[in-house]
């Protein structure tokens, strides 16, 4: 778990002011509070309304510690925590993974397809990244290494052919889950977007009996614009969770607390370092305790 | 969501109107919004903080605080003095470099942005020579290669560790005389010391002549360590943005700026290959402003629609026109691209999708074909009777017709709006008001 020694790094000063009741604190401790949400990426707005609720609260109860306070405003943010893993044990699931260029949607296919297959699900890899210059070859890659096969066309091929195609071959072969990657994409691009939606109508249409579970990618390093990005792919395709890459940095990752306080889509998974198995189930209780101090 | 920092401030300035004069509490007041802002935007906190200062400190002076329009005079020191942070005017060329070396984080554009690289110089009478140093992420150099083909510039590879490939590249290309040399090499964490040590390597052999860092437009906060952290072990000489074609504000810009102290040299703008150009701090200002990259867009459709045109469309906009500037339009790239450039309208793209494709084009022809030459002159008269008329002449319908009149009357309302602008001067002083 070393990244979560790491998100506590730089942040002494905050655990200790946290730690002390809200009666001896001034001014300057709140200002030193709210610097460390918003190096958190947590941004303005969400910063301004947890300071506010957090004065409040206190004046209900004066004695409180800060810390509880402030760590029970953070997670009744987020839904109680679930396995995501699990989940996909059960039934047969067709998961679709989405997002920005650069976000990291390979690496977390190659990752999240070792997890499922370590759990004894037959997997398959879609290359629908049919745009970017041998990004098959790099799924490819994660699919030798990881040990599960690939169903690719040839670059510039559609997409929605290629998805077609891939649940075709999962049928035929009973396969459990199927990891559909994608070209990445910038969400203010419209004609990206509708690509997107027919992809995912594809599936729709012939994934028979198994579950379509769309799954959005998000660089942990990115600030507020990723609030831009969770909204406008969730109105073009109904985003079930998302993925939060490159944790293992000093980045924080605190605009995933707006993203979910204001769009209501869970945070499933946490891509932690450079290794194949650096990939776990998110934990708001631990991803919030990472933020701000010790875990109990 | 997207407020407009100019009507933000302008806010304040109402309610103190109201009030009579402008007090020290009143200019904390505006600053507050300031920071809002800047924060949205991702600068970083300490360097908002930094900022805020100075500008609190010019807008004190009694020059200010008197003149007749104090809001328009706290606006234009806040765009000057961002202007100034993120470095002046734009960068003059240098002529061609003998080398580059691109460093950044994993999934930053550095692949992409070594291609976009290579035809901006080649298209400058260089030799580029690209290099594949990332032999870490999977398929990486045949990604560089799948590039290199396509825009037909060689790529250099070598299957052996990154400082030997870059050493050896280097060497290569003085025999042959490529420039300037680029050097691909694997994205990386800024904490992790033993590729950060690689990377020291690879500089102190090859020793380039530009070390660019390359940043993604979308970086939050963590911008400052990132640039803290690369500027420590290689002498950066250069920041290049990308992805800014999406609707992030680029607040990191500013942040990268002032922690490195280098200058920010290039933005790329988009997909394709030739989608890089240098970069203008005003535009790039404005933009951290929530005001949108006005100049960018007055530039792209001035450049796409020819001035006569303009000139002529803004005496008499003829249905004729319409078409032509429709067919114009399409020939500048995808609308929505455009579109990304107003303040606002980048959420609206998925809602309103405002698209030229060559099948609605064809109809719009048939239907301007089938007007009679007075109806395409003054479309004022088109009424329910020649719309049927006309509907039935060009196989479409009645809705159809009056979706081109309205779409004609929209654009005829921005090509306005664009002369305002040019007369106007520079948008950003002009307070907002015209969007």
């Amino acid at each position: 778990m070393g990244w979560f020694d790491r998100l506590r790094q730089g942040l002494e000063k905050t655990r200790a002011l946290i730690r002390r009741s809200f009666s001896n604190i001034s001014a300057e401790d709140l200002e030193e509070l709210e610097i460390a949400l918003l190096s958190a990426d947590v941004g303005p707005k969400t910063t301004e309304r947890l300071l506010e609720e957090l004065k409040a609260k206190w004046k209900a109860s004066p004695d409180e510690k800060l810390s509880s306070l402030l760590k029970s405003s953070i997670t009744s943010l987020f839904p109680p925590p679930f396995n995501i893993i699990d989940r996909f044990l059960n039934g047969k699931w067709v998961i679709l993974v989405i997002g920005v260029n650069g976000s990291g949607k390979t690496t977390t296919i190659g990752k999240l397809g070792k997890l499922l297959k370590d759990r004894g699900k037959s997997v398959i890899f879609v290359a629908g990244d049919t745009f970017r210059a041998a990004a098959i070859e790099q799924l490819e890659i994660w699919g030798e290494r990881v040990g599960i096969p690939v169903i690719k066309h040839r670059e510039g091929a559609d997409p929605g052919a290629v998805a077609f195609d891939g649940l075709k071959s999962a049928k035929a072969r009973n396969i459990d889950i199927v990891i559909v990657d994608t070209a990445g994409r910038l969400h203010t691009k419209y004609n990206l977007m509708e690509e997107l939606k027919k992809v995912r109508r594809v599936i729709e249409r012939e994934k028979e009996d198994y579950q379509l579970y769309t799954l959005l990618v998000i660089d942990a390093t990115m600030g507020q614009n990723a609030i831009n990005q969770a909204r406008m792919f969730n109105e073009a395709l109904m985003v079930d969770g998302i993925a939060v890459t490159k944790l293992d940095g000093t980045a924080k990752g605190g605009v995933v607390i707006s993203i979910v306080s204001e769009l209501k889509i869970p945070v499933v998974l946490v891509g932690v370092g450079e290794d194949i198995d650096d990939m776990q189930s998110f934990n708001s209780e631990e991803f919030v305790n990472a933020l701000f101090w010790e875990m109990n | 969501m997207f407020e407009v920092l100019t009507q933000r401030i302008q806010n304040v300035f109402d309610r103190i109107k109201r009030r009579g004069k402008l007090s020290e509490a009143d200019i904390q007041e505006v600053l507050r919004e300031i920071r809002i802002t800047l924060l949205e935007a991702d600068v970083n906190y300490k360097v908002v903080k930094e900022f805020l200062e100075r500008v609190r400190e010019k807008a004190l002076q009694e020059s200010v605080l008197k003149s007749v329009s104090p809001s328009e005079q706290i606006l234009k020191i806040i765009y000057e003095e961002l202007t100034s942070l993120l470095g002046g005017e734009g960068k003059t060329e240098k002529g061609l470099p003998s080398s580059i070396m691109l460093v950044g984080l994993q999934g930053s554009g550095k692949t992409t942005t070594a291609g976009k690289l290579a035809m901006y110089y080649k298209k400058r009478q260089g030799r580029p020579l690209l290099v594949a140093c990332d032999t870490r992420r999977p398929a990486a150099i045949q990604q560089l290669e799948v590039i290199g083909n396509s825009i037909n510039v060689p790529v250099y590879k070598e299957d052996t560790d990154p400082v030997t490939i870059a050493e050896n590249a280097v060497r290569f290309a003085k025999e042959k005389v490529y420039m300037p040399v680029i050097l691909d090499t694997s994205g990386r964490l800024h904490i992790d010391d033993e590729l950060m040590d690689e990377l020291r390597k690879t500089y102190e052999r090859v020793n380039p002549q530009e070390v660019f860092l390359v940043v993604d437009a979308m970086t939050g906060q963590d911008a400052v360590n990132i640039g803290e952290s690369f500027a420590k072990v290689v002498p950066l000489t250069g920041i290049i943005l990308t992805k800014m074609d999406g609707d992030a504000r680029g607040g990191s810009a500013l942040s990268m700026r002032a922690v490195t102290g280098v200058p920010i040299v290039f933005v790329g703008i988009g997909e394709k290959f030739d989608a890089i150009e240098p970069f203008y701090p005003d535009r790039i200002a404005s933009r951290i402003l929530g005001m949108g990259d006005i100049k960018t867009l007055v530039e792209k459709v001035e450049s796409a629609v020819s001035k006569e045109r303009v000139e002529k469309s803004l005496e008499k906009f003829t249905l004729n026109d319409f078409m032509e500037q429709l067919k114009e339009i399409r020939n500048m790239g995808p609308l929505d691209q455009l579109m990304n450039l107003i303040p606002g309208f980048s959420r609206l793209t998925t809602k309103i999708p405002i698209s030229v494709d060559e099948k609605r084009l064809k109809r719009i022809e048939a239907i301007i074909s089938s007007m009679t030459i007075e109806e395409r002159e003054n479309p004022h008269i088109i009424n329910a009777s020649r719309k049927k008329r006309i509907a039935r002449g060009s196989g479409t319908t009645v809705q159809e017709i009056n979706q081109l009149l309205k779409q004609y009357e929209q654009i005829k309302g921005m090509i306005k709006q664009f002369s305002q602008l040019e007369k106007k001067g520079r948008f950003p002083l002009s307070g907002g008001r015209l969007w």
